[in-house]
């Protein structure tokens, strides 16, 4: 069976959607999601009722926007991650969005076809923060191959 | 904390002691492509034999790489035995006498920055470095800092990552790192734009280097 990567992000803004402050990150959103869609080896991402993307979706409570999708491979997703435009989404991040100070990424292995549930991807974070890195819940530092 | 260099990097400096073979190293690393026996002996006006040997000896020391293809483009029978070529070897080698180990402390440095959130301070202090480094055309300056500068178009792209380790580990902080620096050492005109490989910046070919004074920064 093919195994596809899932990826989750959280991301905790520096102020709602009107806000001046975030229309750097809203200027750039869809053009960086198109980027995503039409990327080799981009399976699925996570959009809202609104079918563009996640950012209304708050479902861990508070003010935090999430970010999740399946890739083929988890090459695919580093090279969309740090060789395409969305590089300088990354780097200017901070302009946006505020320091964690644990674990906010993280990516695991599912079957090809499966969907994502964000009660799945909420449980996988936490074992991430709970035990580091491991076959069932992943870093781009600390890779683990699809078993 | 690295132990002593072990042979096979002594090897790979060794390789490189031989003036000639030196230069033919800097050819093929200088290079858009992978090169064959014939393009580097012409290039360098030495016999195919000595281009021969000297690209073998530095493959074998792991500074190249060898794969085989027909240059001509035709295939199938009648197209001719496939041509050895060369390119450079992505492997790093680092000699350090006494052993130092700056690599471990870049990424500490980096992990630290990243939970922080301090960003922006890591970029600043990037751009106050790059101005200290500041000095004749983008060009040289790109040349000297190690990012193997190529025109293409109205930029200037570049061929090297002088961070490569750790901005793969990375690469939110150390690319935006990597830019303030050229920002500050070619005082604007650059960009992130990254391509498949080499150094994620492009800096704008009509960049001459300002001078840099005290208030600018």
């Amino acid at each position: 069976m093919t195994a596809h990567l899932a990826q989750l992000n959280i991301a905790a803004p520096v102020g709602p959607r009107e806000d001046p402050r975030m229309a750097g990150f809203y200027a750039e959103l869809d053009r960086i999601n198109a980027i995503a869609d039409g990327w080799p080896g981009f399976v699925w991402r996570l959009v809202d009722d609104d079918g563009a993307d996640a950012t209304s979706l708050q479902p861990f409570g508070g003010d935090i926007m999430v970010n999740m999708s399946v890739w083929q491979s988890l090459e695919a997703l580093r090279e969309f991650t740090f060789r395409s435009g969305h590089l300088d989404i990354l780097r200017r991040r901070r302009e946006w969005f505020r320091p964690f100070g644990d674990a906010s990424m993280v990516v695991w292995w599912v079957p090809e076809g499966h969907v994502p549930t964000l009660v799945e991807a909420e449980e996988r974070l936490d074992l991430l923060r709970r035990e580091g890195p491991t076959p069932r819940a992943f870093t781009f530092r600390d890779p683990f191959p699809a078993s | 904390m690295p132990d002593l260099p072990d042979d096979q990097e002594i090897d790979a400096l060794a390789a490189l002691a031989d003036t000639r073979r030196r230069a033919v190293y800097e050819h093929v690393a200088a290079a858009a492509g992978a090169l064959s026996r014939d393009q580097v002996a012409e290039a360098l006006g030495i016999g195919r034999n000595l281009a021969a040997h000297h690209l073998d000896r530095l493959a074998e020391a792991g500074l190249l790489d060898v794969s085989f293809a027909r240059l001509s483009g035709r295939a199938g029978p009648g197209a001719g035995r496939p041509s050895k070529l060369y390119r450079r070897s992505a492997a790093e080698h680092a000699v350090s006498l006494p052993p130092r180990g700056y690599r471990a402390l870049a990424e500490v440095f980096a992990d630290a920055v990243e939970e922080a959130g301090v960003e922006p301070a890591l970029y600043a202090a990037a751009r106050r470095h790059g101005a200290r480094l500041a000095g004749g055309p983008a060009e040289e300056t790109l040349r000297r800092l190690g990012y193997e500068p190529y025109a293409d178009g109205d930029v200037w792209r570049l061929r090297n990552c002088p961070f490569d380790g750790v901005a793969r580990t990375h690469p939110g902080a150390v690319c935006g790192a990597n830019l303030a620096l050229l920002e500050g050492a070619l005082g604007g005109g650059v960009r992130i734009d990254p391509g498949p490989g080499g150094c994620c910046v492009v800096v704008d070919r009509g960049t001459r280097v300002t001078k840099i004074n005290g208030d600018l920064f």
